[in-house]
């Protein structure tokens, strides 16, 4: 079992959240998830720690290398974000229609 | 009801659409008149934007500047392609955090639909990591609104 504040604090990085979208496309080596971010491998595998230790991403030993996974409840985070995200886009337009109501009002009184 | 969609589409495109119960003449405007954009495109609660510069032609800039409560914020800038008034605009944004993020190129269109408006927006990103990037970081922004609605619940 992991501890519920301990998946909100890995959520709490950008770079973290990042690499949970990069390992949502598939397995990743640490290698292949340092690249996009430019940083160095060591700062890549302290953040990967972080997620392992909160149970989103899962490794696999293959030969020398230890690709990354994510787990089900990194899944589960992952959704919850963009559920976030398109709260956050639904706030904005909600407003856009108080806005355009407000347009065709003002029309309708320049008209009159 | 939930009258947004947002999906992604290969590898480097998020599509959103939203219908408007507004003509699209309104719909466009509301995009590209800086005394409108300010009143509505802000995000979670608390976010407010003070800078907000849009010259609407081919060619011509934008810049939005956005800030919260704690003064904490960034900013995007972007350049207009096309613009086919009412109908359809074409813009090359980026987001300033404060290193710029890659293009993100954005095309826009306003449809007519019934006496309202299908908005149909669909970005390119550069590859598909930049995309994974940019739903991260405006995941960010999301997350901020669900505190502050979870510090409302307490």
């Amino acid at each position: 079992m992991h501890d519920l504040d301990d998946a909100f604090s890995a959520l709490a990085d950008p770079t973290r959240r990042a690499i949970l979208a990069r390992l949502a496309k598939g397995e990743a080596t640490v290698n292949e998830l340092a690249r996009p971010f430019e940083m160095t491998q060591p700062a890549i595998s302290q953040h990967l720690k972080v997620l392992e230790d909160a149970g989103l991403i899962i490794r696999r030993v293959e030969g020398t290398k230890r690709p990354r996974r994510l787990a089900k409840a990194g899944i589960e985070a992952m959704d919850q974000w963009l559920g976030m995200l398109r709260k956050a886009l639904e706030n904005n337009y909600d407003r856009l229609d108080q806005v355009l109501a407000g347009m065709e009002k003002h029309k309708r009184g320049i008209k009159r | 009801m939930s009258k947004m969609t947002l999906t992604t589409e290969g590898d480097t495109h998020i599509i959103v659409t939203r219908r408007f119960a507004a003509p699209p003449e309104a719909v466009y405007r509301a995009h590209t008149d800086p005394k409108l954009i300010q009143k509505w495109l802000l995000g979670p609660e608390g976010w407010t934007m003070p800078v907000c510069i849009n010259e609407a032609k081919p060619g011509g800039r934008f810049r939005y500047e956005w800030i919260n409560a704690k003064g904490k914020g960034f900013h995007v800038t972007g350049e207009y392609v096309e613009l086919d008034p009412y109908k359809r605009t074409v813009h090359i944004e980026r987001m300033h955090l404060p290193d710029p993020t890659p293009d993100n190129r954005v095309e826009t269109r306003f449809a007519a639909d019934g006496k309202g408006t299908l908005m149909t927006m669909r970005m390119t990103l550069p590859d598909v990591q930049t995309r994974a990037a940019m739903l991260a970081t405006g995941m960010e922004r999301g997350m901020e609104a669900s505190y502050v609605r979870l510090e409302q619940m307490i």
